[in-house]
């Protein structure tokens, strides 16, 4: 469903992306894993648009596109079937958690504003917020407004969900709902690249993860081999690392 | 205090605070709402970064807030007649203030405008919004809240300035006081009480600031 070939990307001179290609199917759950600035957050933001990549090329829901030259309506059109949770949630402050949710809907989509709310309160339902549809970003926990966040990705009905490391600024006792939620999404067959810090989520849940590291892709496989046997040595010591811990 | 000075005050109260009402707060309310859709438009053009309109903008704010209210209102009043453009004294001081509270309005709005996280944007973008879309629902709501403090400080700070448009002949507040000292010669009373009416006026506003501080704060601000 979503190819991509040789992406690259680089910021004053560094490569940060050091031409990246990757797969993914409907209904996988891709794990990507590595250490801070091997630039996987680098990678999502480019997947979408958040970032315009130097080079490569893209295969998404049947079309085909060059990454650097991609137009503003097509990448409009791309959004519209993608959904992005960042890492510090952004949510707009001056809407509810129920507002965030529809703002898509009804604003970028002019879906009729009753459908909208419909389809953010089963949404919000979905995480555990049916109590919190009016409240404003600012009286919700860390948990809680990334919950909004990932209610906020699921009411457009994406193709795809990204993540950019969704609870790495949450408070570790917090961390378990986020990825509660993900969880129900994967459960559900939803496809879904996640950057991660989290080791163990990315076993447990995803079905393929990748190894990333200065802009490369190390590895990549299914969760089980790659975890159980992987076949580089630098993933065998990155998994190390965590299983000391 | 004598029986005069009494009389003098009770008797120039109506006469200063009527050019105030009828002079002072038009000029003030007509100016300000100009020199917010000129502040808008200036703050607009820095944040999105229009080219050619951005280094326009710079410069405008650079020279208005680099020269003295004063000397403005002097070059268009007294100034402009000798390219042939003669203005009356009003529609000038209307003209003057717009474009100098501009200035500084569009500085307020810009900061505010920047001080919405951008991580916001991204997630508007995200969801499918169009750059539009997003200003209006997302970043211009929270700008305004941010502003409403500094924009009514300078709204404030405008009441009294309109002062200086008795220097090219307006009769507002403080040339009426001025022509009543003339006649009666008590300038200390009555320039204490003219001070007295500008604090009214202030007063007031500083209930409407406090009100819609109030009003704004239901969302965003942490309720208690």
């Amino acid at each position: 469903m979503l190819t991509v070939k040789n992406l690259r990307k680089e910021f004053h001179g560094t490569q940060i992306l050091k031409g990246i290609s990757l797969e993914v199917e409907k209904g996988d759950v891709v794990a990507i894993l590595g250490p801070s600035g091997a630039g996987k957050t680098t990678l999502l933001r480019c997947l979408n648009f958040l970032e315009r990549a130097d080079g490569g090329e893209m295969d998404f829901d049947g079309q085909h596109f060059q990454l650097d030259r991609i137009s503003r309506k097509e990448i409009a059109g791309i959004r519209k079937k993608t959904a992005f949770v960042f890492q510090d949630f952004n949510l707009f402050s001056n809407k509810t958690a129920l507002e965030n949710v529809t703002e898509g809907l009804i604003i970028a989509r002019k879906m009729p504003k009753a459908q909208a709310m419909e389809i953010g309160t089963r949404a919000l339902a979905k995480v555990g917020l049916s109590d919190r549809l009016d409240y404003y970003p600012d009286q919700l926990s860390g948990g809680q407004q990334q919950r909004v966040a990932i209610a906020r990705a699921v009411a457009t009905d994406p193709e795809i969900i990204y993540f950019d490391e969704p609870t790495s600024a949450l408070d570790p006792e917090l961390t378990g709902e986020v990825l509660e939620a993900i969880r129900e999404l994967a459960a559900e067959g939803r496809t879904m690249l996640v950057v991660t810090h989290e080791v163990g989520f990315a076993r447990n849940v995803s079905t393929r993860t990748i190894l990333m590291e200065q802009g490369q892709i190390v590895e990549e496989g299914s969760t089980k081999q790659l975890f159980e046997n992987p076949r580089e040595e630098r993933t065998r010591e990155f998994l190390n690392h965590f299983n000391k811990e | 205090m004598s029986e005069r000075l009494i009389g003098i005050l009770a008797d120039s109260f109506f006469k200063i605070l009527i050019p105030g009402l009828t002079v002072t707060i038009p000029l003030t309310v007509l100016s300000f709402s100009i020199a917010m859709v000129l502040a808008v438009i200036l703050a607009l053009v820095q944040f999105a970064n229009v080219r050619g309109l951005r280094e326009l903008a710079r410069f405008y704010i650079w020279v208005i807030r680099g020269t003295p209210l004063l000397v403005q209102l002097f070059v268009i009043f007294y100034g402009m007649p000798s390219l042939g453009i003669v203005l009356p004294a009003f529609p000038a001081a209307v003209i003057v203030f717009s474009i100098n509270e501009a200035a500084y309005c569009a500085e307020v709005l810009r900061a505010a405008l920047e001080a919405v996280p951008k991580g916001q944007m991204e997630a508007g973008s995200c969801v499918g919004m169009s750059y539009l879309q997003i200003m209006r629902r997302i970043v211009l709501p929270q700008a305004f809240r941010i502003a409403f403090p500094s924009l009514f400080n300078c709204l404030i700070s405008m009441v009294k300035d309109t002062s200086l448009a008795a220097n090219i002949t307006v009769t507002e507040m403080f040339m009426a006081t001025q022509r009543i000292v003339a006649r009666t010669y008590e300038p200390l009373a009555l320039y204490l009480e003219v001070g007295f009416i500008y604090l009214m006026f202030s007063t007031i506003l500083t209930w409407v600031q406090r009100a819609g501080e109030k009003r704004l704060a239901t969302y965003g601000g942490k309720r208690r």
